[in-house]
């Protein structure tokens, strides 16, 4: 099987996604919020034991789009360089 | 998922500088002789960078009802060793803690720790024990990766145990901080460890003299899997 792995490996991403769209509608159905940040779970936990944090960001993206627009340029950034080194290798083969 | 700015308090957050310090300046003396002797491994370098680019960029949601995100570190782990890693994900951490207050200045010092140094530790030590023991090279790699992810996720809940014990005691207090973080990180360390493993097979396709040249696989047993592939 020559794209054995790459059949396992995007069968698992369809079994993760669909575990995530089954327990989607799960929480949906009994009404609660959902699909949080874990470091903000962990963050409440702390602050409710009364501990204040010391230091603030200089600076936090000021709403949820400029947020995703940073972490899609810095997926954008990663898959660029990625692919650029892939191909170039995938180059230098044929040609030699 | 990093610590947040400001959440831990003093002496913990210098002591996890003090820690990844002398990791960052290994790592850094390494790249140097990395560049200066290796040259043709810059390539992989630079997607190992990337790789933790990509996957510490994407907030996955978890199966128990909060999204965490992968740390990608584990392959920079298996081909360079965790003292180069640990650049690989300050680079990202300075990103992310500057950019989109995500982790933070102050807590750098922690996430490198567990992001960089021990999560990439890990992948090296099972990669080393597994192609020492003739495993599967993907399925080592599979596990090097996933380990490393999860790993992470459980020296962040010690971090944050250790500095807030609360009333219920340092295990007390881990136990609610890694079922925060280390559970929620199960699913998405499989993923990594798959997508690395993937990223594997088309590193020894395409470039496989690179691995021999780092020492990473012999010979033989890189013929072995290009005729598998073939």
């Amino acid at each position: 099987m020559k794209y054995g792995m790459e059949i396992a490996v995007a069968a698992l991403i369809i079994v993760f996604a669909a575990v995530f769209l089954v327990q989607d509608a799960a929480i949906r159905a009994s009404g609660e919020e959902a699909w949080g940040g874990a470091d903000g779970a962990a963050a409440e936990l702390i602050e409710a034991s009364g501990y204040e944090p010391w230091f603030e960001p200089f600076w936090a993206p000021p709403s949820g789009e400029v947020e995703s627009l940073l972490f899609a340029l810095q997926a954008a950034i990663g898959a660029v360089i990625i692919g650029y080194v892939f191909g170039y290798w995938q180059g230098s083969r044929k040609t030699t | 998922m990093h610590i947040m700015e400001g959440f831990l308090p003093s002496p913990w957050w210098q002591v996890w500088f003090l820690v990844s310090l002398p990791f960052i300046v290994i790592g850094l003396y390494q790249l140097n002789k990395l560049v200066q002797e290796k040259r043709e491994a810059l390539p992989l370098l630079a997607v190992a960078g990337a790789f933790v680019f990509v996957l510490s960029s994407l907030k996955l949601p978890s199966f128990n009802g909060s999204c965490s995100h992968p740390t990608g570190t584990g392959l920079g782990g298996v081909l360079f060793g965790p003292c180069i890693a640990a650049v690989l994900g300050l680079i990202v951490l300075v990103f992310q803690a500057v950019f989109l207050a995500h982790g933070g200045l102050t807590t750098l010092g922690a996430n490198v720790f567990s992001m960089g140094i021990a999560g990439p530790a890990v992948a090296y030590l099972i990669y080393k024990a597994g192609t020492r023991a003739g495993a599967n090279t993907y399925a080592t790699v599979f596990c090097a990766a996933a380990l490393a992810d999860l790993f992470t996720y459980v020296v962040t809940s010690i971090q944050l145990a250790l500095a807030f014990p609360g009333t219920a005691g340092f295990l007390g207090a881990f136990t609610a901080f890694a079922a925060i973080f280390a559970v929620t990180q199960v699913p998405l360390a499989i993923v990594e460890g798959a997508v690395i493993m993937l990223v594997f097979k088309y590193i020894v396709q395409l470039k496989p003299e690179i691995l021999t040249r780092l020492d990473l696989l012999s010979e033989s047993t890189l013929n072995k899997l290009r005729e598998a592939a073939a």
